[in-house]
């Protein structure tokens, strides 16, 4: 109510003193039957709900909750998950009888990744990013309904902190805009702990309902023991090679801001940058993404001067977020939103996978060579489009696989924001990055044209037959901002 | 014109690791006889089965029943393999 525009504020009703206010009580917010929780939320058909991955494969509350929804006979969901993986087969039974219409998400792998490539999907599939997830949800150009937010520990007020509990995982990045914006929030946890539960990632005063069930997931599942650097050779020359790339972009310096995601090659890099740094004596400034052990050393050694953390990876990363103040949390929309200022913009330097990379540098990290879906953007085209120098690494020679098309076949990353690919045989750089070219010839880095080592890797390989698709198109990759970068069609099987 | 070489036992080389093939032949019955599972059988099937076959003639076996599983091995791992089967296979 605002009486600011009241001109007479006369007219105003004042309370009679009958009216006054009693004292306020504690809401009753726990529920303990996810039967129960379903029948009270009143869900109606096309209804939107959302989840977060922070317990990956080893999550067990979409199938819970989207099984119970299964089973009140309500259908047309649209399933808003921020990524799906192998253990969310479970639910391929509800595309085919209609419980869940479209899916937007921004990373799938696994048989329901496959069963929507084959077209069991009624509706549509949109493929995100991590960025731009958080966007669309906070512009509400995706309305949720009811945001499932599984809790590896949670109060009866619905503080949920993600590093406590037995199935802790760390930071709740993903689950921040869904917990600001949806209609209705609902902690699920398995980790009822005592007023106030803290350091909460999202606190009481976003949160509707607590739903204690028996396990939000399995632990193995949820976090990697500890992830390590790749030992094989190949995979070890192309890292070395990409640390003598960061070199000759003169970015390696104090105030250094760097990215690797979780892979062997991107770790393997991770690991020289700390020695060169450590050699060289620089001081960084952040690292940022999804964090692992690598990086909770870095800080620790005082490489970098804080991390930002969207993601845990590993254990480590977990401890270090517990313990360490500059181990900061980051929300989604903080880490790549386009439409507000976020951290992905001031990075230096990011180190990103290619399933798939064409001639116009534009990269596929959402489908596989067989055209089925197996991943998705994450952070890819949001890390690439901030940060000064995006470097792709990547093996040309794996299992067959060819790494250079003439066209990739879903854009996961538009090319112009794509600057450097490193494989084995060879460093490319995009046209477009005419400074790097030459910084790089002054360096004597061997630089080959992008359609030579792509004619190079076919006379070894042989050149593959082109996928067979139906011709139907059954989503959208959406890039951060909300426009449209590419079609996403069915495969024949 | 090459010499006729008679499989006579089941023999196998190569493993079932990334970029490599896993070659095992027996006796055929009067013909080659492939069958293929290739983690890029979409893309490259009849390549990999051509190799195979193209290999088997070039060393003189024409009665043979080979299977192959494949992770992506390049057409010189392929022959090596096919190869070093045979010689196996032959040996008594």
């Amino acid at each position: 109510m605002n009486y600011l525009n009241n001109t007479d504020l006369s007219t105003v009703k004042v309370l009679n003193k009958s009216e006054f206010p009693s004292k306020s009580k504690a809401k009753d917010k726990v529920i303990n039957s996810v039967e129960e929780l379903i029948k009270g939320l009143d869900l109606k058909d096309n209804a939107v709900v959302s989840f977060h991955h922070h317990l990956r494969n080893g999550d067990s509350v979409l199938n819970t909750i989207m099984k119970e929804i299964q089973s009140k006979g309500i259908k047309g969901i649209t399933l808003v998950a921020s990524s799906l993986f192998p253990v969310h087969a479970e639910i391929i039974p509800l595309l085919k009888d209609g419980t869940i219409e479209n899916i937007v998400t921004s990373y799938i792998s696994g048989d329901l990744a496959k069963a929507i490539s084959y077209g069991e999907l009624k509706g549509k599939i949109i493929m995100q990013t991590h960025g731009g997830r958080a966007r669309s949800i906070l512009d509400e150009d995706i309305v949720i309904d009811v945001a499932f937010i599984a809790s590896p520990s949670s109060d009866k007020f619905g503080n949920i902190s993600g590093v406590n509990g037995h199935n802790s995982c760390g930071t709740l990045g993903y689950a921040i805009a869904d917990s600001i914006k949806a209609k209705t929030v609902i902690s699920v946890t398995d980790a009822l702990v005592e007023y106030p539960n803290y350091p909460a990632d999202i606190t009481e005063d976003y949160v509707d309902q607590v739903l204690v069930i028996d396990s939000i997931g399995r632990k193995e599942g949820i976090v990697s023991g500890t992830t390590r650097v790749t030992k094989d050779p190949i995979g070890l020359k192309i890292a070395k090679d990409t640390l003598k790339v960061m070199e000759a972009t003169g970015l390696l310096k104090d105030g250094l801001s760097f990215q690797s995601g979780a892979g062997g090659i991107s770790l393997a890099v991770t690991d020289y940058l700390r020695d060169y740094m450590i050699e060289n004596n620089i001081k960084g400034s952040f690292a940022s993404g999804g964090i692992t052990g690598y990086l909770t050393g870095m800080l620790e050694e005082g490489l970098f001067s804080s991390l930002f953390d969207v993601q845990c990876f590993d254990l480590e990363a977990i401890e270090s977020l517990k313990r360490n103040p500059n181990h900061i949390r980051m929300s989604g929309s903080q880490y790549g939103n386009p439409r507000v200022s976020s951290v992905v913009d001031n990075l230096d330097i990011v180190i990103l996978g290619a399933t798939e990379i064409d001639v116009d540098f534009n990269v596929n990290v959402t489908s596989g060579a067989d055209g089925v879906l197996m991943g998705g953007s994450g952070g890819h085209a949001d890390t690439a489009a901030g940060s000064k120098v995006s470097i792709i690494v990547s093996k040309l020679f794996s299992s067959r696989i060819p790494l250079i098309k003439d066209r990739v076949d879903v854009i996961t990353t538009p090319g112009t924001t794509v600057d450097v690919l490193v494989t084995e045989r060879g460093i490319c750089v995009n046209p477009l990055r005419t400074d790097l070219i030459e910084s790089f010839k002054k360096a004597n880095l061997n630089i080959i044209d992008i359609k030579d080592l792509k004619e190079y890797a076919e006379n070894i390989m042989g050149k593959a037959k082109p996928i067979e698709k139906t011709g139907r198109i059954i989503g959208l990759s959406e890039y951060r901002d909300g426009s449209i970068i590419d079609y996403i069609y069915e495969v024949k099987k | 014109m090459v010499t006729k070489v008679e499989i006579k036992k089941m023999a196998t080389a190569g493993s079932v690791e990334s970029n490599d093939i896993l070659i095992m032949i027996s006796k055929g019955e009067g013909n080659i006889h492939i069958e293929l599972e290739s983690v890029v059988e979409k893309q490259f099937g009849e390549d990999i089965k051509k190799v195979i076959h193209d290999t088997l003639i070039e060393e003189g076996v024409n009665d043979v029943k080979v299977i192959a599983k494949d992770k992506g091995a390049l057409d010189f791992t392929i022959k090596a393999r096919v190869k070093a089967c045979i010689k196996r296979g032959v040996e008594s």
